[in-house]
C-alpha cells in the first residue's frame, strides 16, 4: 500500500554554495586561459579579481540565506556562471583591441555587475512577498509603457546604430526598455489575474479553436498597436517583438487558449508585413537577413556575415579562449557576443550556454508551476518567458532564422540596464521560488492559535 | 611546445567543465522533485474491486459502533491504492494543486469535497459545491455529512473509503 506524504524541502542553500565555488572557478578557468593564449602568462590580477567576484555573490548567497531561504538554489549559480563567462569574453575582446582591463569596457561591466547584485539584494531584502506587486499593478503599468517610450522624447532620447532604444542625461546612457520588461511583466500579470475569467469564457469554436468573444479582443489590440508603435517609431523590431510576445505568452498561461496565441502570432505576422512593406529600415533587416551574403547586403553591413564565418570558424571545439578573432566582428562584445562565443568555445562551448540558459528558464517555470498564487503564477511564468524570448531573438538574430535585432544576450552582453535588468529578474524569481518552496505552517500550531480563548492582557 | 599543450588541454578542459557543471545542475534537478512522494506500493489493495462488500455492510451499523477514521484510501480511481492520513484541520480533495489529495480526474472539481473534524469531534465530509457533487454511498452530498470508518464517498471516477 502507498502512503502519500508531504516532503519537507530541503532549503538547497549548501548545495547553491557549492555549484557558486564551482560557477565561479570556472569563470577563473577561462580567464587563465583567456591570459595564458594572449599574453602567455597568468593574469596577475587573477587572484584580486577572482575574490572580489567571489564576493560578490557570495554575499548575494548570503542575502538569500537570510532573507529567502527557501529559494531555488541553481538560480543564482547559473546566472553567476553566465554573466562571469560573460565577462571573460568582454574582457578578451578588449585586449583584441588593444585596451587592458584598466581602460576596457571589462571594469566597467564588472562594476555594473556589482551594482546590479547590490540591487537585486536590495529587492529581496525590502519586498518581502512578491504579492505586495500587485498593489502596484497600474502602476507597473503606467511606468512600463512611459519607459518604453521615453527615448522617443526629444532632449533625452538618442538613436544609436538605428535604434531609438536609448536615453541620455549626460554622460550616462540608458536602454529604458530592459527595465520596462519587468514593469510590464508585473503589469500583465496583475492585470491578468484579475481578468482572466471573463478572457476565458467560452466563444464560438471555429476549426477546433475556441475564438474569444469581440469585445474581449480590446486588451490583445491595444499590446499589439503598442508594439507596433515601438517597431515603428523606435525602429526596434527586437523590443517590440519581445513586449508583445511576452503578452501573448502571459495570455496563454492565464487562459489555456490555443486561440490567443494563434490571433497573436497572426496579429504581428501581419503587422510586421505592413511594415516591411511600408519602412525602409524594416525592408534592409529583411534583405540582411535573406541575403546575407549579396554584394548589396555587405554593402549595408558585414556584420551578420562576419558572425556567421566566424562561428563557423570556430568549429565543434573552438579556436580556444583568446586565440580566435571575434572582434573583427562590430559589436562583438554586446549584440554579437554570441557568435564570439561560438568562434572562441565552439559548438559544444556555445550549447553548455544554451543549456544554461534552458536551466535558467527551467527554474523560473518550475517556480510558476510550484508556487500557490495565480499572480506569482503568472509573474514567475511570464518573467522566464521574456529571458527565453529574448534569447530567441538574440541567438535567431545572429544565426539567421529571424531578422537580426539589436537586444543583449541576458548577462552575457555587454551593457549596465541589461544586467541590472535581469538581475532584479532573477531577484523576482528568487523571491517567488522562496514562496512556493517554503514548507506549509504546520496546522497544530495553527489549531493551538485558533483554540486559544480571547482574553485581556495587562499592559504594565 | 609546453604551452602549446597548456592552452589545448585548458580549452578542452574549459569545455568539459562547462558540461561538468551542466550535469551537477542537471543531478540536482534529479533530486528537486518535491511534493509529495509516493512510496512503497507492494500490495494494491481492492483494485478492480469496486463494490467493497466488507465496509458497505458496516455503514448500516448503530453509532455506538463508530470508531474514528484515520485515513482515507484510494479504492477505485486513477489513483487506486493512495492513502493518505486525515488531519483534524481537514482535508481538501480536488483537482487544484492546493488540494491534500490531488485528483487527475476529469469529472472533479479545483476545490471539490472536504473530510474535517467538527466541534465535537464528529468527522463530517462537505461538498464545496462541485459541478459533479459527491457521493456518499448512492447519495448525492448537500450538506456535511457525518463519516465514519467505512464510509465509501465517490466524486467523478474515484472512490475513497475512510479506514482507521
Amino acid at each position: 500500500m502507498s502512503v502519500v506524504s508531504s516532503v519537507a524541502p530541503r532549503s538547497g542553500r549548501t548545495t547553491e554554495l557549492i555549484l557558486l565555488l564551482g560557477a565561479v572557478g570556472i569563470v577563473l578557468l577561462a580567464y587563465v586561459n583567456v591570459g595564458l593564449a594572449t599574453t602567455g602568462t597568468i593574469p596577475p590580477d587573477l587572484v584580486v579579481l577572482g575574490v572580489g567576484y567571489l564576493g560578490v555573490n557570495l554575499a548575494f548567497h548570503v542575502v538569500l540565506r537570510w532573507k529567502a531561504r527557501y529559494a531555488d538554489p541553481l538560480l543564482l549559480p547559473i546566472v553567476t556562471l553566465l554573466n562571469g563567462l560573460g565577462l571573460v569574453m568582454i574582457h578578451r575582446i578588449d585586449l583584441a583591441r588593444g585596451r587592458d582591463l584598466t581602460e576596457g569596457v571589462a571594469l566597467r561591466q564588472l562594476m555594473w555587475s556589482a551594482l546590479a547584485v547590490a540591487i537585486a539584494a536590495g529587492v529581496l531584502v525590502v519586498l518581502r512577498d512578491h504579492r505586495l506587486l500587485r498593489r502596484y499593478t497600474y502602476i507597473a503599468g503606467v511606468g512600463g509603457f512611459a519607459l518604453l517610450l521615453l527615448p522617443l522624447l526629444p532632449v533625452i532620447g538618442n538613436a544609436e546604430f538605428g535604434s531609438r532604444i536609448w536615453i541620455r542625461v549626460g554622460p550616462f546612457s540608458f536602454q529604458p526598455g530592459e527595465v520596462a520588461k519587468l514593469a510590464l511583466a508585473v503589469f500583465f500579470a496583475g492585470y491578468l489575474v484579475q481578468t482572466r475569467d471573463a478572457l476565458s469564457v467560452a466563444g464560438r469554436k471555429i476549426l477546433g479553436l475556441t475564438l474569444p468573444r469581440a469585445r474581449d479582443l480590446g486588451p490583445i489590440l491595444i499590446a499589439w498597436l503598442a508594439s507596433l508603435g515601438v517597431l515603428v517609431f523606435e525602429r526596434d523590431l527586437g523590443s517590440s517583438l519581445l513586449f508583445f510576445g511576452l503578452f501573448v505568452a502571459m495570455l496563454y498561461v492565464a487562459t489555456e487558449r490555443i486561440s490567443w496565441i494563434a490571433i497573436g502570432l497572426s496579429l504581428f505576422v501581419a503587422g510586421a508585413y505592413v511594415a516591411y512593406l511600408l519602412f525602409g529600415h524594416v525592408q534592409t533587416r529583411v534583405l540582411l537577413w535573406l541575403d546575407t551574403f549579396s554584394p548589396e547586403a555587405l554593402q549595408t553591413s558585414d556584420q551578420l556575415a562576419k558572425g556567421l564565418m566566424g562561428m563557423a570558424a570556430g568549429g565543434m571545439v573552438g579556436t580556444g579562449l583568446g586565440q580566435g578573432r571575434p572582434d573583427i566582428t562590430y559589436l562583438a562584445e554586446s549584440d554579437f557576443i554570441i557568435p564570439s562565443f561560438g568562434e572562441e568555445i565552439g559548438m559544444i562551448g556555445l550549447f553548455a550556454v544554451f543549456v544554461l540558459y534552458a536551466l535558467l528558464i527551467e527554474r523560473g517555470l518550475r517556480t510558476s508551476l510550484g508556487t500557490r498564487d495565480g499572480f506569482g503564477k503568472l509573474l514567475a511564468a511570464g518573467l522566464s518567458f521574456s529571458v527565453a524570448l529574448q534569447c530567441f531573438v538574440v541567438v535567431g538574430g545572429v544565426t539567421r532564422v529571424i531578422p537580426l535585432t539589436g537586444l543583449t544576450a541576458p548577462f552575457l552582453s555587454s551593457g549596465g540596464s541589461s544586467l541590472l535588468a535581469n538581475w532584479t529578474l532573477v531577484a523576482l524569481l528568487l523571491r517567488i521560488s522562496d514562496h512556493a518552496r517554503r514548507p506549509l505552517p504546520d496546522p497544530k500550531v495553527q489549531s493551538d492559535v485558533a483554540s486559544a480563548h480571547t482574553q485581556v492582557v495587562k499592559l504594565s | 611546445m609546453m604551452s602549446e599543450l597548456t592552452l589545448t588541454v585548458l580549452r578542452l578542459g574549459l569545455l568539459v567543465v562547462l558540461w561538468v557543471f551542466i550535469f551537477a545542475v542537471v543531478g540536482v534537478l534529479r533530486g528537486d522533485l518535491y511534493g509529495t512522494r509516493v512510496n512503497r506500493r507492494a500490495t494494491t489493495p481492492a483494485r478492480g474491486n469496486p463494490a467493497l462488500p466488507a465496509p458497505q455492510g458496516r455503514r448500516g451499523r448503530p453509532k455506538s459502533d463508530r470508531r474514528a477514521p484515520s485515513k482515507l484510501v484510494v479504492t477505485a480511481g486513477p489513483l487506486s491504492g493512495t492513502v493518505l492520513p486525515l488531519h483534524r484541520s481537514g482535508t481538501l480533495i480536488g483537482r487544484s494543486p492546493e488540494c491534500a489529495l490531488v485528483l487527475d480526474d476529469d469529472y472533479a472539481s479545483g476545490r471539490h469535497a472536504r473530510i474535517f473534524q467538527d466541534d465535537h469531534g464528529v468527522w463530517m465530509v462537505e461538498d464545496l459545491r462541485s459541478t459533479n457533487g459527491t457521493y456518499l454511498g448512492a447519495t448525492r452530498l448537500t450538506d456535511p455529512r457525518e463519516v465514519a470508518v467505512g464510509s465509501v464517498l465517490r466524486i467523478g471516477q474515484t472512490s475513497l473509503e475512510l479506514q482507521r
